[in-house]
């Protein structure tokens, strides 16, 4: 099987109060931040990696896994972290934040699906920056392929994915023929989440996403990662979503404390009028 | 501001980094405060260490190791201890990084394909014995006797202060099989099996989650293959060890002054005193520069005899400079820390309380600080 599989680089979630917006309010100031993969794109990666081994020999890969990345020169050191810990080639559209929007990212992926012609594209449900959660489903729509969205399991079968999707008061299970994309959520990543054909039903992976050995990070300098213009995937580069404005969330006011029982609810009453 | 990449390093590093990091986070931080105070980690953390590629840097593949030199090693023992907030359970865990090394050096192949796999897959402990109760810093007169008996040695004798010797597999032991001085020293991988005994394992005022013993051979019959190198010929192994052994110490200082130093800024920041937050005040500003200062010059120092020791250059003067200097500054920046945290900073539920007392050992271990100064004397030439 070929998995695509769409990474993005984010701000780190964790360092999040580092973010700035200058007085002009115009932009987010991203100097000083860190950055590290989107964690559902590395869930994906991970779900990529295991649909494509048998669990008990995890370095001998069935299939291609191939990622890509939208972003400046600096984002090779993501994918090279991609390849560290399997993946066998990468792809980096030149392009940086500002000029992009999920649609647009959709249309380019759309053209490199043709060229790469892979049997599923699995990406994270969303990017945890701009949480916009639109990339996976306008994909499907542009390639006219079935999707399932939100993925908590997926078992390969013969030309097809069972994807189990946690809903409101249960698990809907969807069948997709391939090709197909798909996004997935956290717990695709828990220890039977994901089997190949060829990983055994008994096989149980470590919780979470693999860790990349020192070997596999020398090795994967050698890997290829190829370059490629975003105006080559597609000639149309508006955006459908502009931005106008930013500005910081209100600083937190300090609390108050209540005397007892009878002045908290007097207060949820009175002034917070929740009750 | 996050520290810019360090100057020597690559994006190897980087990702070596994020990994050991991530590792760290999970496996280590959370239970870094109860391990602490229970005086020991689980065993099973040599085996998820060694599972996620993280224990064997450092060490050839052929061996069951990650591969890679002594900067990738240092990248990824800062991580364990920045993230994982133990000093303890980083040290405990490298104890085979002093133990293994004159393995490698002077074992023969089938010393190293029995002692050095199944300590880099995480299911033996091993650990280096060489100081005495009744000396440490004079190597050159030890006591611990090994006499030649057939085809085995009988051991007797006690070590001191060996990291890890509670629960080691095997020590990699250094005995008197000669006469005085250092020409009659050997060295001997002593295997549990052998019947060594832990006289007791000691209580210290730092590194608490790691353990630390004292050793009993009473007529300990070891066999005469599990002699390294040549006999009477253990002591340049020894000393050749020492300089690398240095610059870990020297890289921890660097790392355990750090995680200080940050602890102290973000204390500084959210403490507040007199209507604003501590780090308002002039003099709380400067105590905090003063930090990133001294720790600046330590790291910038460990990093030259780091990258000299790479390039294959005889450091044994220096990395005795950079182990003192960073000694030294990492006692100050942490006993800074302490006073920044005010009462805080007593307690042991805060990191820098436990960073005092980690730091004090390393101006001892390794090699003391009068050592380094007469090892330094002596490159100088004076």
């Amino acid at each position: 099987m070929k998995i695509l599989v769409a990474l993005k680089r984010v701000a780190d979630p964790d360092n999040a109060n580092k973010v700035k917006i200058p007085p002009s309010g115009d932009r987010i100031d991203t100097a000083g931040l860190e950055w590290k993969p989107n964690p559902f794109d590395e869930y994906a990666l991970e779900a990529a990696l295991r649909l494509t081994e048998d669990g008990k020999a995890p370095k001998a890969r069935a299939g291609e896994v191939v990622v890509v990345t939208f972003g400046p020169k600096e984002t090779e050191q993501t994918l090279r972290a991609a390849l560290a810990t399997g993946a066998d080639r990468a792809i980096r559209v030149d392009v940086t934040d500002d000029k992009l929007d999920g649609a647009l990212v959709a249309r380019a992926l759309k053209a490199l699906v043709e060229r790469e012609k892979p049997d599923v594209v699995l990406m994270g449900k969303q990017a945890v920056d701009g949480d916009s959660n639109q990339v996976g489903q306008s994909l499907a729509e542009l390639l006219d392929w079935p999707m399932a969205t939100f993925a908590a399991t997926i078992q390969e079968e013969q030309g097809a994915l069972l994807v189990g999707r946690e809903v409101d008061g249960g698990v809907a299970v969807l069948r997709v023929r391939l090709p197909a994309v798909v996004t997935v959520d956290l717990r695709i990543v828990a220890p039977t989440s994901v089997y190949s054909l060829k990983t055994a039903r008994t096989h149980k992976y470590n919780d979470g996403v693999r860790f990349a050995a020192l070997p596999a990070i020398m090795a994967s300098k050698k890997k290829p990662l190829a370059e490629v213009k975003l105006a080559d995937l597609t000639a149309d580069s508006g955006l459908k979503v502009q931005y106008h404005g930013f500005e910081p969330p209100p600083a937190r006011k300090a609390g108050i404390k209540v005397k007892d029982v009878a002045d908290l609810v007097a207060r949820l009453k009175n002034e917070a009028k929740v009750l | 501001m996050p520290l810019p990449p360090p100057l020597f390093e690559n994006d190897v590093h980087a990702t070596l980094r994020s990994a050991a990091r991530r590792w760290a986070r999970t496996e280590i931080a959370p239970f870094a405060h109860a391990w602490e105070e229970q005086g020991e980690f689980p065993r099973a953390l040599y085996e998820s260490a060694a599972a996620a590629g993280v224990l064997g840097i450092g060490y050839p593949e052929t061996y069951g190791g990650a591969g890679g030199d002594l900067s990738h090693v240092l990248a990824a023992a800062e991580e364990f201890i920045l993230e994982g907030k133990s000093v303890g359970v980083a040290v405990g865990l490298g104890s085979h990084r002093i133990a293994l090394p004159p393995i490698l050096l002077v074992g023969t192949e089938a010393q190293k394909q029995k002692f050095l796999p199944p300590v880099l897959r995480g299911e033996q402990i091993a650990a280096l014995a060489i100081t005495e109760p009744g000396g440490g810093s004079d190597v050159a007169s030890l006591t611990t006797r090994a006499v030649r008996e057939g085809d085995h040695y009988l051991v007797s004798g006690a070590k001191m202060f060996i990291t890890s010797g509670c629960r080691a597999d095997f020590l990699v032991t250094a005995v008197r099989t000669g006469g005085d001085g250092h020409a009659g020293i050997s060295l001997l991988v002593i295997e549990r099996e052998h019947g060594f005994t832990v006289s007791r394992k000691l209580a210290k005022m730092g590194w608490w989650a790691s353990d630390t013993a004292e050793i009993a051979f009473d007529g300990c019959r070891v066999p005469v293959s599990n002699l390294l190198g040549e006999e009477h010929q253990g002591f340049v192994p020894i000393m050749m060890n020492f300089s690398v052994e240095r610059l870990l110490l020297a890289s921890n200082c660097v790392a355990i002054a750090e995680l200080a130093y940050r602890e102290s800024m973000a204390y500084a920041r959210e403490r507040q005193a007199f209507g604003r937050s501590v780090s308002g005040f002039q003099v709380t500003r400067h105590k905090l520069a003063d930090m990133a200062t001294r720790l600046a010059a330590a790291r910038a120092l460990t990093q030259e005899v780091l990258q000299r020791h790479l390039r294959g250059e005889m450091v044994t003067g220096l990395a005795a400079m950079a182990k003192n200097a960073a000694t030294d500054m990492c006692s100050a920046v942490c006993d800074q820390a302490v006073q920044i945290h005010g009462g805080y900073g007593y307690m042991r539920e805060y990191v820098v309380e436990r960073l005092f007392r980690d730091a004090r050992l390393y101006p001892i271990g390794g090699g003391t600080r009068e050592i380094m100064n007469e090892v330094i004397s002596k490159t100088e030439g004076y």
